[in-house]
């Protein structure tokens, strides 16, 4: 068999879920295509330096980093295997309605600050959706302060450029990558004054402790918290639940943070006000999947909290197919379940992507741990909710869209004019999302706060786009030169 | 309040503009709209109040009286609701044409004569007086005329405002509201059944932009409103590039063809926030909304031989929308002589936003029995175009 005749898997997204998905579709004898808007695979999750900084240790800061290097370098080098860095899909075509086959992959190639990128159109018989998930933050009075970071960038400046934020820093939000976040940077040789969980501990443990039989399969989990509570208490790191930082100071920066007591519905518990001083402050609520491509190549979503329509995750069958034919999802997208949930994922995605047999023996085992990953980031959700009371400490003045600079109390106002009030209307009127991050970052937010106002969303019609925050017809951004050049087709690459 | 009771069907701008015009005449108004206000057709276009892509004829003259009307309304809402006027961001910026060749230098001028001599102000640009207008446009222009007349508004939050001082004045709104059939009484229009119940009227206004096809034909008096798919581009904020509505002359030949494959040309313009929208493409595909990465491909291109400075530019989102077409490219205004208690607003194709004002003011006044400004009879509901080809496969989508 040429190597063209064979199956052809385009593996969008070059983290956990990806390279995984990768490899299983070369070892189901499929050729691959793997792409990454980054210049070096690993995803947020194993950021690595850049090769100029000939880290003698990678290792340090990066948990599962062997799987990972074997997989990299398998996957990387593998004869049947494409690997494009720096490439961003920057849309997918549908087919017309009816033709079983995946949408058409549209790829911008080269530096994104580079003038050089290249259009290229690929065609393949099975498409994985690995594009992962961002951090969410939720704004406060001062959020948008130099020194305020989210946990993520944090993070990935201490695992990427080996950089600390601060000397004396507050970690705050809710969930559990709070942790590893104040793993990397003590490792990395900040002072953490604290780290702050918004929901109250029974919250927490309820949460956790749901069908307390299941606990025993994920000991694997409760060592690494174990780990990380240890690692607290060697540095006198003090975790508190349900306490929050509600605002951010400063003079030109952050100089310091008021953290709050918090209700289990996230309301502020007057007069629990504390100051802490602080040079940085480092906030996650957790992650937004990034849903454009699935949307964009018409998946179903699935919205777990029927109050927060903005919330959503691809909905998946059991090998990872989503309800578009041809198109495979994998990790965050399908849930926030954490890098090794995501592999799992990306492991039975890729074989099926790349045609192995539905009933190979590996399967078995692979989906039991998916499955039981699944129930895990169930149990996650749980312990880490939303409180819907949260923009209670929001002033009519707290940017809410930080590219438009759209304050709190004009969407407030625009939601509230019954004439103006449909949420395309308030996003047009305010600005709200329509700048360059376009809605990445407040659309869930906005979302929230339009929901609990009441706002009419679009009617589901022939012909309107779907209401979701994450319906985004161009997934990145292209160069008016480069939308305007023809696009390279598979028939005439180079290699 | 007196007089017949109104339901408007649709809250884009059209619907809002009729809403306003029957409200602040002192009839009883309800606006009954399937989701949100300004949502659909309103809140995906570019939000043009154009004379200068009109010929002589009917729809020119709706644009004149709309043209005449925009500013007027808006200082009335000014009165009442400063900040309301405010975001509708009325800009009579002017418009600029361009001819790239020859032979389109020559169409050009005979349209611009066309109109000058039916009122519209047209001046011819040389090539000095182009450079000072627009100074990172293409050198490589035959000939260019200057609209001073032409405008732009933020559609959504002209729609809003319209919408607004229609409330204010008494209207009533109902959204998530969807028309689901009609109640008739001795051959009348009696009331709509709806997903809210049944709303009772005197006068029902077809308002639903592409979908009012749809919606005639399910209260059982079909017009020939199709959906014409566009599509714009929008680039991340720029500094001060492009000061006029800019656009080659093929736009005028794109809009009043009957095509349905895809019909492009290159119409540039930032907005307030400094975005530059790039449009525009026509395709008649019904309201298949997918996205078409070689029709931005083509719009692109077009857009940059005029301003072959942004081509480094990035694109930061795309947006289409669907436009209510009507193969004689003209509005129907006004009762539907088949089904008394129906009336229609709609089919304004691309012009919706520009023509709204005007129409509802001969809305208004021929449901009133006033004598409106301009000769209704272009536009009425039963001239063959409207009423659309009777084989199975022509029709309302």
């Amino acid at each position: 068999m040429s190597a063209d005749a064979r199956r052809h898997v385009v593996v969008v997204g070059a983290g956990p879920a990806g390279l995984a998905a990768a490899s299983a579709a070369l070892r189901a004898g499929a050729r691959v295509t793997l792409l990454d808007a980054a210049e070096r695979p690993g995803g947020q999750y194993h950021r690595t330096p850049p090769e100029e900084f000939a880290a003698a240790h990678p290792e340090r800061l990066h948990r599962g980093w062997r799987t990972f290097d074997r997989v990299r370098r398998h996957v990387l080098t593998h004869p049947r295997c494409a690997w494009w860095p720096e490439s961003a899909v920057w849309a997918l075509e549908r087919p017309d309605p009816g033709e079983e086959r995946p949408p058409r992959v549209h790829v911008v190639r080269g530096p994104a600050d580079g003038a050089g990128r290249r259009r290229h159109v690929l065609d393949p018989d099975a498409l994985v959706l690995a594009p992962g998930a961002h951090d969410r933050v939720l704004p406060f009075p001062g959020w948008d302060l130099p020194g305020v970071y989210t946990a993520g960038a944090a993070q990935a400046l201490a695992k990427g450029e080996r950089l600390v934020v601060g000397d004396q820093v507050v970690i705050a939000g809710s969930g559990p990558f709070l942790l590893p976040v104040a793993e990397s940077l003590l490792e990395a040789g900040s002072r953490v004054v604290e780290v702050l969980e918004a929901n109250p501990a029974g919250t927490v443990l309820r949460g956790w402790g749901r069908r307390p039989w299941e606990l025993a399969s994920y000991t694997g989990k409760l060592a690494e918290l174990a780990e990380y509570a240890a690692l607290l208490a060697r540095h006198r790191v003090p975790y508190r639940c349900g306490r929050a930082v509600v605002e951010a100071r400063g003079d030109g920066r952050v100089e310091e943070v008021v953290t709050a007591r918090l209700r289990p519905d996230w309301s502020v518990v007057p007069g629990s006000e504390r100051t802490v001083p602080v040079d940085a402050v480092c906030v996650s609520h957790g992650f937004t999947p990034q849903l454009e491509l699935p949307v964009a190549a018409g998946c179903a979503l699935r919205r777990p909290d029927p109050a927060s329509p903005a919330e959503a995750f691809v909905e998946v069958d059991g090998d990872q197919r989503t309800t578009s034919p041809g198109v495979y999802a994998a990790g965050e997208i399908t849930g926030i379940a954490g890098a090794p949930a995501a592999r799992t994922e990306g492991l039975i995605a890729g074989w099926a992507a790349g045609g192995g047999a539905p009933d190979a023996p590996e399967l078995v085992p692979l989906r039991r741990r998916r499955d039981r990953d699944r129930a895990f980031a169930e149990r996650l959700a749980a312990a880490h909710p939303v409180g819907a009371a949260w923009h209670g400490w929001l002033r009519p003045d707290t940017v809410v869209c930080r590219c438009e600079g759209t304050a709190y109390g004009a969407l407030r106002r625009a939601a509230g004019e019954p004439a103006g009030s449909s949420a395309r209307a308030v996003k047009l009127t305010t600005r709200a999302g329509l700048g360059p991050c376009q809605a990445r970052v407040c659309g869930p937010t906005v979302a929230r706060l339009l929901a609990a106002g009441g706002t009419p969303e679009a009617a589901a019609a022939e012909g309107l786009p779907s209401a979701t925050p994450h319906h985004r017809p161009l997934a990145q951004p292209v160069r008016l030169g480069e939308l305007a050049r023809r696009p390279h087709t598979e028939q005439e690459r180079e290699h | 309040m007196r007089g017949p009771r109104v339901a408007v069907l649709g809250a884009g701008i059209v619907g809002a503009a009729c809403a306003r015009e029957l409200a602040r005449a002192g009839l009883p108004v309800t606006v009954l709209e399937r989701g949100g206000p300004a949502a659909a057709t309103t809140a995906h276009g570019e939000g043009n109040v154009l004379v200068s892509d009109k010929g002589p004829g009917p729809e020119l003259a709706l644009a004149r009286l709309s043209l005449a009307l925009w500013p007027r309304i808006l200082d009335e809402i000014a009165e009442r609701r400063p900040e309301t006027a405010r975001a509708v961001e009325w800009d009579p910026k002017g418009g600029i044409v361009v001819a790239a060749t020859d032979e389109g230098a020559r169409e050009l001028e005979r349209f611009a004569a066309g109109q000058r001599a039916a009122g519209v102000t047209a001046e011819p640009l040389d090539a000095s007086g182009l450079a000072d207008a627009e100074p990172h446009l293409t050198r490589d222009v035959a000939a260019a005329v200057h609209y001073p007349q032409d405008a732009q508004v933020q559609p959504a939050a002209a729609a809003a405002a319209l919408l607004a001082d229609a409330l204010d004045a008494g209207a009533e709104l109902r959204t998530r509201c969807e028309v689901l059939g009609p109640v008739t009484r001795s051959g009348r229009l009696a009331a709509v059944r709806t997903s809210q119940g049944t709303v009772e009227a005197d006068a029902f206004v077809n308002a639903a932009g592409p979908w009012s096809g749809g919606l005639a034909a399910r209260l059982g008096a079909p017009v020939d409103v199709r959906p014409r798919r566009g599509e714009v581009l929008v680039t991340a904020p720029l500094p001060p590039t492009v000061f006029h509505k800019v656009y080659d002359a093929d736009y005028v030949g794109a809009v009043g063809s009957d095509a349905e494959d895809l019909r492009a040309s290159a119409v540039v313009e930032a907005t307030r926030a400094g975005t530059v929208l790039i449009g525009s493409s026509r395709r008649r595909v019904g309201f298949d909304d997918r996205l078409r990465p070689e029709v931005l491909s083509v719009i692109a291109a077009k857009a940059l031989r005029l301003f072959p400075c942004l081509d480094g530019v990035p694109v930061m989102r795309a947006y289409g929308g669907f436009r209510p077409y009507v193969p004689d490219h003209l509005p129907i205004i006004g009762p539907d002589p088949r089904l008394p208690g129906l009336w229609h607003a709609t089919g304004h194709e691309g012009a919706g936003i520009g023509l709204a004002p005007g129409t509802a003011r001969l809305l208004a006044d021929l449901l009133l029995g006033r004598t409106p400004p301009l000769d209704p009879a272009p536009f009425r509901a039963d001239r063959p175009a409207a009423l659309g080809d009777p084989s199975p496969t022509g029709g309302a989508a």
